[in-house]
């Protein structure tokens, strides 16, 4: 779409977007730019001289055990939150959806977790798992379960897992009970006087048509667990115990500027915005049908 | 239509109590970590080390909350609380500013080299901050930037999800107004700002909601550029709160200070709910 009426003169336009070029030239292509070169080199020790690898950084991350586990744990990860956060939010956005009166109040109350930073959520539920002090940890033990996320890696995910997916639950909440309240009533009716009882005409009818909220928010998700999750990783486990819960945007930083590893961790950024470009494409692709369904 | 009149979808009775109960089943379990933040925050340490804890508040809320703004453990965590606001306000309206005037020239201008603008912003949308943290640090350290609010708030508005927004916005106005103000002579800036700009007002209120919100709740880059525990955001401030060896951490002031980094979102989010909602479902699309 165009507008048909066009203001004339050059010197106006690129002083008004002049702000957002410098911003974006200083700030991110240039960065973009560096992580692409310094993805080529690998500094000497003392940090002096760069020496030219080609893909050789590339090469070695490959050939790196630790690089591929962390891959395996990101997608891993990832699905759990995805599941872990629009199961109950579907749940939740169906039975509000059953309410006449009273479900804007339920909705105000379950927004709340969104707002919660992803790093305080993670102080939260490690407070509630902490193996001297957590409540939940404590009554596990009472039943005889010996709860210790610092050193079993299965727990440890588990963790990070709930903590990630727990204010997710809001934002997936808030698109579902959107997307029910749009569900022509009169298809669900028709339904009923066939006799469909609730969950047939939920499988059979609601499920289908939310389909569209379902796959973008299945999207969604899967980029908030690869980017926005640092919080809770860092704040909860740091990846650990032995990288367990190392994602690979974690990796990325823990390589970057714990292990000081520059060229191993500018490839590493190389990957992940081919793996980002690639999530874009999927949302670009899916808005497009969602506009036009 | 009034759903009142549809009694054979809508559930009566014990079933209408039945999902009632459902859904505080519901509420409590996502509000659960919250009220033992809130109750850690009211009790004394040694309430916590013996556990189990107690599950309903204590008498320290005054204490603990005095003790965490004033002291902290770092740094009085009123200081934090300061620097997140700037940082999350300089953010929202940094970025709404510097999109309206970059959205305005790409929709009522034709200039060179529009399509290729339009294009590398485009392309800003794709890498979070997250992605490319080594080379943009070197960049900020380079600009002296390090510990200093205009470190925290530039690279992250270096993003064209609002530029967008506005564009999408900006090209349902209406041509006739566009093409009132020129014939009345008025000049592309005064449009900008008699009809663009008040006509934008619930766009900009919904997307400084979003945006305060993603700015409030950033964590990774001010862990990196804020090593002066003075200029600490609260959000990273609260990791540091924690003692690196094996000493208990002291949980009421660490929870209390958690209760006061939620609160500004939440009082934004709770408060206005139809803008959040708007702004949501705006920048997604």
């Amino acid at each position: 779409m165009e507008k048909r009426v066009k203001f004339k003169g050059w010197l106006l336009p690129a002083l008004l977007i002049a702000p957002q070029v410098v911003i974006s030239a200083v700030f991110f292509f240039y960065p973009a730019g560096q992580a692409i070169w310094q993805s080529l080199f690998i500094p000497d020790p003392f940090g002096l001289s760069m020496q030219y690898v080609g893909l050789g950084n590339f090469e070695f991350l490959l050939s790196d055990r630790f690089y591929r586990a962390s891959f395996v744990t990101t997608a891993v990860f990832s699905i759990l939150v995805t599941l872990c956060s629009m199961i109950p939010a579907l749940f939740l956005a169906v039975i509000a959806d059953r309410l006449i009166k009273g479900s804007g109040v339920y909705r105000t109350l379950l927004i709340w977790p969104y707002a919660v930073a992803p790093a305080v959520a993670g102080v939260l539920w490690l407070f509630m798992f902490n193996t001297r002090v957590g409540v939940v940890s404590w009554y596990l033990g009472q039943l005889g379960y010996d709860w210790n996320h610092v050193l079993n890696g299965g727990e440890a995910m588990g963790l990070v897992v709930v903590a990630s997916a727990w204010g997710r639950i809001s934002y997936n909440f808030l698109f579902f009970f959107a997307a029910l309240q749009a569900v022509p009533k009169s298809v669900i009716e028709a339904a009923a006087i066939d006799g469909a009882h609730f969950w047939r005409r939920f499988w059979t009818i609601v499920l289908p048509l939310l389909s569209p909220t379902t796959f973008f928010l299945l999207v969604v998700n899967i980029v908030y667990s690869f980017f926005e999750t640092f919080g809770v990783i860092h704040t909860i486990t740091a990846g650990g115990p032995q990288q367990t819960t190392t994602i690979l945007v974690y990796k990325v930083y823990s390589d970057g500027f714990v292990s000081q590893d520059l060229g191993s961790s500018s490839a590493q950024s190389v990957i992940l915005l081919v793996v980002v470009g690639l999530l874009t494409v999927l949302q670009f692709k899916f808005i497009e049908k969602r506009v036009h369904y | 239509m009034a759903r009142e009149t549809h009694g054979m979808v809508e559930k009566r009775g014990s079933g209408l109590w039945l999902t009632h109960v459902f859904m505080i089943l519901g509420v409590l379990v996502i509000f659960f970590p919250i009220w033992l933040a809130f109750v850690a925050s009211t009790v004394t340490q040694a309430d916590i080390i013996r556990p189990p804890m107690p599950v309903w508040p204590g008498d320290q809320l005054w204490n603990n909350y005095k003790n965490a703004l004033f002291s902290g453990i770092n740094v009085p965590v009123g200081t934090m609380l300061l620097n997140s606001l700037i940082m999350a306000i300089g953010i929202a309206v940094g970025k709404i500013i510097i999109s309206l005037l970059s959205a305005f020239a790409i929709v009522y201008f034709k200039f060179p080299g529009r399509n290729l603008f339009f294009w590398l912003i485009f392309l800003t949308l794709m890498l979070p901050v997250e992605v490319r943290i080594v080379p943009t640090y070197e960049v900020v350290a380079g600009f002296g930037m390090l510990n200093s609010y205009s470190g925290l708030i530039f690279p992250l508005i270096a993003s064209a999800t609002a530029t967008f927004l506005f564009r999408q916005f900006f090209l349902t106005i209406p041509d006739e107004l566009a093409e009132a103000a020129r014939v009345d002579g008025a000049r592309p800036m005064r449009f900008f700002w008699d009809i663009v700009v008040p006509m934008s007002r619930t766009n900009i209120a919904a997307l400084f909601v979003i945006l305060f919100i993603y700015g409030w709740n950033q964590y990774l880059w001010p862990l990196l550029i804020t090593t002066d525990p003075e200029m600490n955001t609260i959000v990273m401030g609260i990791k540091q709160m924690f003692p690196s060896g094996d000493d208990f951490a002291h949980w009421p002031t660490i929870m209390a200070t958690s209760i006061l980094a939620m609160i500004p979102p939440v009082i934004v989010v709770v408060g206005m709910q139809r803008l959040f909602i708007r702004g949501l479902v705006d920048s997604e699309k």
